[in-house]
């Protein structure tokens, strides 16, 4: 797990390997962490932009990822972030957890990009320790 | 008791096919791509049949089916159009249990389920529009003595439907029996956890409608579904499935001009005042059933339960005899009319109901019973199935503000009336809720005081046509299952006449 001391989010090595070749597929992507119904309280991954972003959105961190390993066929080495983002009222819900964005075999959510691989990003959550939570604020 | 034969089975009344096209234009056509995905079963995890991948150029091709078949079908009479609704739903009710079982299979929800409530409803609510549609009239303004508005309906065109996986015949119903009623075209996108039951349904009553009326592509969201939310060529969009993507399709239906209706879940509260403890008669076993619906449709539905507020003085009391219901509840095999509780729809769903029994326990809210995965072994052994679970804690907890979708009810306790509504409209939601309580005065203001669509008073998770659906706050906007519904698909069309033979006198 890829995970700072001071972070809000983190990413699963498997699900950081997937962002690499998705990102080949799709180009920089972007995270909008859903809610509610059916496929809600779940990461939506788009290609970045697709999502309008707003005042109604909170930016909870960025996963800091390599497209590699280098022996993998057409990985770059090249490094590359994904912003993690979640609406602003579900927000005061959710700030004292911490998040970690991993992937297990699924089908689909919404427009998610990686749903056509048969995989489906989950959150995985923990509480912030007191420091995390003293150094976010 | 009766066991169904599993589809693919000796003795199994319902046949899937092996291998299911789009439908456009009244015919099986085969994805652009030729490609197709696997669907399996959630009851044994294992694979039944094989589903076309739709893209944009499957969507393009059904919208030019439904452009094709839209402007006749809205000229049509409303008793036309009545009469094919009702001949789908007699067409429904003669092959029933075929459909129920069909439906079972494809989302693991218990077969008593799809036989007494699903299809059952989707049948009604086919007569329900079938009836409003008839009975719908337009109106005139009398302007004044030579002057008169009048207000025609018209249908918007063609429609854009994406339905969600939780009741996969039923949602399709929804959307499209006030589409077809108001004279629409529709271009429908199942969920591709279900993709095979509503081509199942379209085997038995497609004939009944003229060719591109009702066109169904299937595919991920990323591919199909987006490119038909964000299509120039559709009239109106509908959608129900949760918040990040309801945003996104209206900000492609901003981009059109065309106006949407959302349903996105909720959280929603089941609340228990004091006097429904006040005998151990008839009205209190209805409320532990009450409770207990959070396990109805695995827990998978827009509306379950999931947050149980029970009165301080009765709490412990209550609780005990709840849970002692909840234990009661037998898991099993869905095809098996005595299970009560089937799989989750699909592994992630399962996973996600899992990483919110963690962190409810990481957060400090107790397990009072069930809390993990079942393991039904034998042929199930494969399968998504999850134990009733009841969580004890606060309100703040995150397994009280967000949607599991599971099995998992989140119980707290309340003081008086003012706490319980207080900690009722403490959510982001406002999709349903639960009242009970023998003092009408109370059921009453409480349910005038919760903010939520639809406030169930000394009853639960019952769909009837004619009782309007839909949410408040985070849970969407539009009302489904009621007439007002024609609405939402219907332009009004105002003829300002005037019957006078002078002139203003301005030019």
């Amino acid at each position: 797990m890829n995970d700072d001391a001071a972070s809000r989010v983190a990413v699963s090595d498997a699900a950081a390997g997937l962002l690499a070749r998705l990102r080949r597929q799709h180009g920089d992507l972007m995270f909008h962490q859903s809610g509610g119904c059916c496929d809600g309280s779940s990461p939506m991954c788009y290609p970045d932009g697709d999502f309008l972003l707003g005042d109604a959105d909170v930016h909870l961190g960025d996963l800091r990822l390599v497209d590699g390993p280098p022996d993998e066929p057409g990985a770059t080495g090249e490094e590359f972030t994904v912003p993690v983002w979640m609406s602003r009222a579900q927000f005061e819900y959710w700030r004292h957890t911490h998040l970690t964005i991993d992937v297990v075999p699924g089908r689909g959510a919404g427009f998610s990009v990686e749903a056509p691989e048969g995989v489906r990003f989950l959150i995985r959550s923990r509480l912030l320790t007191d420091a995390e939570t003293a150094t976010l604020g | 008791m009766t066991v169904y034969a599993a589809p693919g089975q000796p003795g199994a009344i319902a046949e899937y096919r092996t291998r299911y096209d789009h439908w456009i234009g009244g015919e099986y056509v085969p994805p652009a791509s030729g490609q197709y995905f696997e669907n399996p079963s959630p009851v044994t995890g294992h694979t039944f049949t094989e589903v076309a991948r739709g893209n944009a150029e499957d969507i393009e091709r059904a919208l030019d089916a439904a452009h094709g078949a839209a402007s006749a079908w809205g000229r049509t009479s409303v008793t036309e159009r009545a009469n094919i609704l009702n001949k789908i739903a007699d067409r429904m009710e003669a092959n029933l249990e075929k459909i129920a079982v069909a439906e079972t299979w494809e989302n693991g929800k218990p077969v008593r389920e799809t036989l007494a409530a699903d299809i059952p409803l989707a049948i009604d609510h086919f007569r329900y529009f079938a009836g409003a549609i008839r009975a719908q009239e337009g109106s005139i303004s009398e302007i004044d003595e030579d002057t008169v508005a009048y207000h025609f309906h018209e249908p918007l065109g063609v429609v854009g439907q994406i339905i969600p996986w939780n009741f996969p015949i039923l949602m399709a119903t929804w959307k499209l029996a006030p589409a077809l009623a108001a004279g629409n075209a529709v271009v429908l996108k199942p969920a591709e956890q279900t993709p095979a039951s509503i081509l199942f349904l379209m085997d038995i009553i497609g004939d009944l409608l003229p060719p591109g009326v009702v066109n169904v592509v299937n595919g991920f969201g990323v591919e199909a579904g987006k490119p038909l939310a964000s299509s120039p060529r559709i009239r109106k969009i509908a959608f129900t499935g949760e918040t990040t993507t309801g945003r996104l399709i209206m900000q492609y239906a901003s981009q059109n001009i065309i106006p949407v209706t959302l349903e996105l879940g909720g959280k929603s509260p089941n609340i228990f005042f004091s006097d429904v403890a006040s005998a151990r008669d008839d009205f209190y076993d209805k409320a532990l059933e009450g409770f207990t619906m959070f396990a109805l449709n695995q827990g998978e539905v827009c509306t379950c339960p999931s947050r149980a507020l029970i009165q301080s003085d009765i709490y412990d009391q209550f609780l005990g005899d709840a849970l002692e219901r909840t234990r009661a509840v037998k898991q099993g095999n869905p095809l098996d009319t005595d299970t009560m509780i089937g799989a989750q729809a699909s592994n992630d769903q399962l996973e996600k109901i899992l990483s919110y029994i963690d962190i409810g326990k990481a957060e400090g809210a107790k397990v009072l019973t069930g809390g993990h995965r079942a393991e039904l072994g034998g042929d199930l052994a494969d399968g998504y199935y999850v134990t009733p679970t009841v969580f004890e804690g606060k309100n703040s907890m995150r397994i009280f503000q967000e949607e599991i979708f599971g099995p998992v009810v989140s119980v707290t306790d309340f003081a008086d009336f003012d706490d319980a509504m207080k900690i009722a409209n403490d959510t982001l939601y406002g999709l349903g809720a639960g009242v009970w309580s023998r003092q009408g005065e109370t059921a009453y203001r409480a349910g005038r005081t919760i903010e939520a669509g639809r406030v169930w008073t000394n009853c639960y998770h019952a769909y009837p046509a004619a009782a309007a659906f839909g949410g408040y706050k985070g849970s969407g906007v539009g009302r489904e299952n009621h007439k007002m519904m024609l609405d939402h698909y219907q332009q009004t069309k105002n003829l300002l006449v005037s019957y006078s033979g002078q002139k203003l006198g301005f030019f």
